[in-house]
Parts: C-alpha cells; sequence; structure tokens
C-alpha cells in the first residue's frame, strides 16, 4: 500500500536518510527501530511532506506523493502522531479533537468518531473542556492518537508514543494500537526506541542504523536476532 | 470630573485606534514571529484609498456617513490586497531565512511604499472631508466625548468582537491558533499554512485600513508619513501587551492611548510621549515579555 523507494533526505548539506527503502502492507503493523539519530523521524517526516527527500519515490497504492505538500498528504489519508506528542497546548480537548479532523466536512462522522476516541480513551471525555498543555503525559499521547484518529487515517504513523511514560500507560495505549488495527483495519507504522514493546505489536520490523536500513523481517524473527538483542533489546 | 472623562474618552477613542493597528502587529508576529513594519504603510494607504473614494463620491452627491461606509470598504478591499501582496512578494520568499532578513525586507518595504505614496500623490498634508456629523442625540454630552470619538469606539468595539468570533469559533480561526501554536503540527493536521499565513496578513491590513479611514476622517488630514508615526505607536502597544496576544495588543492599546491623554491633560501635551514610552520601559523592566505575554516556552 506505501512504498518507499530509495529516498534521500537532507538538512542542508547533511545526509540524513540513505537509500531507504521500506514497505508497508494494507492492514499490517510494521515497525522501525533503531537508536537515537538513526533517521527514524526523518524518515516519517519525509513521508509527511515535511522534510521532502531530494531523491527517491514515496508510492501510496502506486501513485507518488512524494512532491506533494504536507496537508495533502494528510489529504491522502496518511497521518502522524509526531514524537513529543505536540499537542496545541492553548487549545481545549476538544478543539485539538476537531483539529484532527480539520479535513473532513461530514459533520455526524465527525461527532461519531469523536464519541469512537473518547470511548477508545475515556479520560479524554472528563478533560473535554481542559487545555492541552495542562494534561499528563500519559493523557497528551492519548489525546495525540485520538487527534490523529479523528482524520480516519489509512495508515497511521506514530513516532515514539512511549516516550517519556509510565510502563502501565504505555502497556494501555499498545493495547489500544493493536485494538485499532484489528477494529477499523488501520495500517500502522510504527517508530520506536522501545524496540521491545514495538516488535510485540508489530508483524514486521525494519531496523535502521545512521540513516540507512540494515535488516528487515518478521518481527518474530527480530525478536530472534542475536545482533538486535544485543543492540536494542539490552539481552 | 467632566474634564476627567473628557481625558478618558479621548484616551479610550485614541488607545482604541493603537488596539486596532496593534493587532495586525501582533498577529503576524503569532505567526511568524515577524515584525512587519511596512504595517503603519498599509494603514496610509488605506486613509490615502479613502481620501481618493471619498473625493469622487463628493462629485456624484452622496455625502457624511455613507461616503464614510463606501470609502471605508473599498480602502479595506484595497489595503488588505496590499497586505497579501507584501506578504508574498517581501516575506514569503524569506521564509526558513535567517529571522533578520525578512525584518531588513520589511523595513525596506515601509520606505517603498511611503516614497510610493510621496511620489504618486504628493508630500504635503492633504486635507480630508468632515465625514461624521454632529449627532442630535449627542449634544448633552458633547463636551465630554463627541459624535467622531463614539463612531470611532462603535467601529472598533464592533470590529474587535467580530475579530474574537472569528478567531475563537470559526473553522478558518481555529486553524489560524493551531498554527499560531505549533506551525508543523498544524501542517500534519492538514491546515496549509501559506493561506493561514495570507489570510494572517490580509486580516490585518484590513484592521489597518479601517483604523487608518476613522483616523483620517477625525483629523481632517493625511499624508504619505501618518503611518510611520501611527505604526510606531501601534508597534508600542502591542510590545506593551505582550506581542503576539490579541487581549494584548488591546490591552497595550488603551493603556497607551489613556497614558497619552491624561499625560497631555494633566501635565503638558509636550510630555505626553516623554510619559507614555516612560511607562513601556517601566512595564518591560517589571514584566518583559510584556502585560499579557507569555514568557516562550522552550520546545524539548
Amino acid at each position: 500500500m506505501l512504498k518507499v523507494k530509495n529516498i534521500q533526505t537532507f538538512y542542508g548539506n547533511i545526509q540524513a536518510l540513505k537509500d531507504v527503502s521500506i514497505e508497508i502492507h494494507e492492514g499490517e503493523i510494521v515497525t522501525l527501530i533503531g537508536a537515537n539519530g538513526a533517521g527514524k523521524t526523518t524518515t516519517l517526516m519525509s513521508i509527511c511532506g515535511i522534510t521532502p527527500p531530494r531523491s527517491g519515490e514515496i508510492l501510496l497504492d502506486g501513485d507518488p506523493i512524494h512532491g506533494m505538500s504536507a496537508d495533502k498528504v494528510v489529504q491522502q489519508g496518511i497521518v502522524q502522531v509526531p514524537e513529543g506528542r505536540r499537542i496545541f497546548p492553548d487549545m481545549t480537548v476538544q478543539e485539538n479533537l476537531e483539529m484532527g479532523a480539520f479535513l473532513r466536512n461530514n459533520k455526524q462522522l465527525v461527532q461519531q468518531d469523536m464519541n469512537y476516541v473518547m470511548t477508545l480513551f475515556p479520560i479524554l471525555e472528563k478533560r473535554r473542556n481542559q487545555l492541552g498543555g495542562t494534561l499528563s503525559g500519559g493523557e497528551q499521547q492519548m489525546l495525540a492518537i485520538s487527534r490523529a484518529l479523528m482524520a480516519r487515517p489509512r495508515i497511521l504513523l506514530l513516532d515514539e508514543p512511549s516516550l517519556g511514560l509510565a510502563p502501565l500507560i504505555i502497556k494501555q495505549i499498545f493495547d489500544i494500537l493493536r485494538q485499532i488495527n484489528k477494529e477499523s483495519n488501520t495500517t500502522i507504522f510504527l517508530v520506536e526506541q522501545n524496540a521491545n514493546q514495538a516488535l510485540k505489536l508489530a508483524d514486521r520490523g525494519y531496523v535502521m542504523e545512521n540513516g540507512r536500513i540494515t535488516l528487515v523481517d518478521s518481527a518474530d524473527s527480530l525478536l530472534e536476532n542475536d545482533d538486535v538483542r544485543k543492540a536494542y533489546l539490552g539481552l | 470630573m467632566d474634564y476627567f472623562l473628557e481625558l478618558f474618552f479621548g484616551g479610550l477613542t485614541r488607545g482604541s485606534i493603537y488596539a486596532l493597528i496593534a493587532l495586525g502587529y501582533t498577529m503576524v508576529y503569532g505567526i511568524i514571529q515577524l515584525i512587519n513594519f511596512a504595517h503603519g504603510e498599509i494603514y496610509m494607504i488605506g486613509a490615502f484609498v479613502a481620501l481618493i473614494v471619498a473625493g469622487v463620491l463628493t462629485i456624484y452627491g452622496f455625502s457624511g456617513i455613507s461616503i464614510l461606509v463606501i470609502a471605508g470598504i473599498i480602502a479595506v478591499i484595497y489595503a488588505s490586497a496590499y497586505g497579501y501582496t507584501l506578504e508574498k512578494i517581501a516575506y514569503r520568499p524569506l521564509r526558513g531565512a535567517p529571522r533578520l532578513s525578512p525584518l531588513i525586507s520589511a523595513i525596506g518595504m515601509s520606505i517603498f511604499l511611503q516614497n510610493y505614496v510621496l511620489l504618486a500623490q504628493t508630500p504635503d498634508f492633504l486635507p480630508f472631508p468632515r465625514l461624521i456629523p454632529d449627532f442630535a442625540f449627542m449634544e448633552p454630552v458633547a463636551h465630554i466625548i463627541g459624535s467622531p470619538e463614539l463612531v470611532i469606539l462603535v467601529v472598533t468595539i464592533a470590529t474587535m468582537v467580530g475579530l474574537t468570533v472569528l478567531i475563537k469559533y470559526t473553522r478558518i480561526g481555529k486553524a489560524m491558533r493551531a498554527t499560531q501554536q505549533d506551525m508543523s503540527m498544524a501542517r500534519l493536521v492538514g491546515v496549509n499554512v501559506d493561506r493561514i499565513i495570507s489570510l494572517t496578513f490580509v486580516i490585518g491590513s484590513a484592521l489597518a485600513a479601517i483604523g487608518g479611514v476613522l483616523v483620517a476622517s477625525y483629523m481632517g488630514q493625511v499624508n504619505f508619513y501618518i503611518g510611520f508615526l501611527a505604526g510606531v505607536k501601534a508597534f508600542t502597544a502591542a510590545v506593551l501587551g505582550g506581542i503576539g496576544s490579541i487581549p494584548g495588543a488591546v490591552l497595550g492599546g488603551l493603556v497607551l492611548g489613556w497614558t497619552e491623554s491624561f499625560a497631555a491633560g494633566y501635565v503638558s501635551s509636550d510630555y505626553e510621549d516623554v510619559l507614555a514610552f516612560g511607562l513601556l520601559v517601566l512595564i518591560l523592566i517589571l514584566r518583559p515579555s510584556g502585560i499579557l505575554g507569555k514568557a516562550r516556552k522552550q520546545k524539548v
């Protein structure tokens, strides 16, 4: 469904992505693991049109999307939950969710989805009129995921959703991700440093080092792989 | 007491005009962290367009308030087009450049627009027709607040209420707030940020033009330099209230207007600027980010 083919992305003269290729099939959960600075976030930002690749192709159902501006990419159904949550701090929870549905016109369906995310994360219902900036880290992550869901994504991209959260909250969030994937057949591309959790959730995984993909395999095999165990699982 | 009230309403009128112009500075700064130094010139162009339209309408036999309304609307449209174009040619190509570059570009555009009007029109003051008649119902309070002041207050308050509703409740207003709070996240939810920035310039310019028309008809004259003076004052008001904050711009405008008015009334008009800017320095020493300004949080 989403095909990233040999992309190279630069920040000024510094090359962040070197010949990166990734393929994600419909309904899959795919994870991208790697150390700090490996280029994971840049990969997502390249897909989303924030840092467009200098060369290479990004295809959605065979059609190129790599020249599109960020808002057009969202229109194609590719929606990102960025690193650090990036909640609009001076907007209420409800307004944040409304911003997630910014490109949608059918008010009834939007309302329906708002109720749906509030059943996924009941705490958001309670915080509805509170400013986003006053939420705790875990609540903000739930809001960030919900905001992305409000766009009815075909592919949900997540950048380190476990960052800085308590283990119990991480488990809750990963459970919800599995539920979203099952219930609405949303394809998920998950970038994580928390390799253990990510590989347990995912069907397949990519390993990234210094801007290159070094390993591709099923998540189960990666969990067994000695190099991966040593480098990313601390075993 | 009457004297106090007269100064109070005089300051309120002045301050509301400063606030109207300050909104343009603060909205643009809030979104792209640029001090748009050419904003005062947009105000001046609004006044000039109104003068020309008023001249034509007078020939066709229109009068008073009807001229003010029509001239005002045309001035708003014209100034908005200027604001839109200004952003497109002078600031957009510099997006992502070091912050000093668009600032220099802004100063350049300010000088350019001043001289363009100077050459196209005249360096002299031109008389602006008195478009606001003395309302009969204002007679009992005329020694405290005149009809022109009343019209200015009503128009500025209505404009600000409209702006508040737009920003708080409409889809486009929410997109503007989202862009101001986190521009790249706004793009990630599908906001066309370039369009929002253009829109911000258009709205700011429209507000400035409204201010320009009101002041011109109140003062009775215009020339190419009025934008610079009004711009400096309004910019001061925006900083005083906390640049980037919309309520701050309004509050800053009012504080500045009242300070000037009371200083002129109780001390001497020679000292109004000294006291007004003394107050600015004092407030900035006590609250460096302005009265309602927030210290910018470091993003982690």
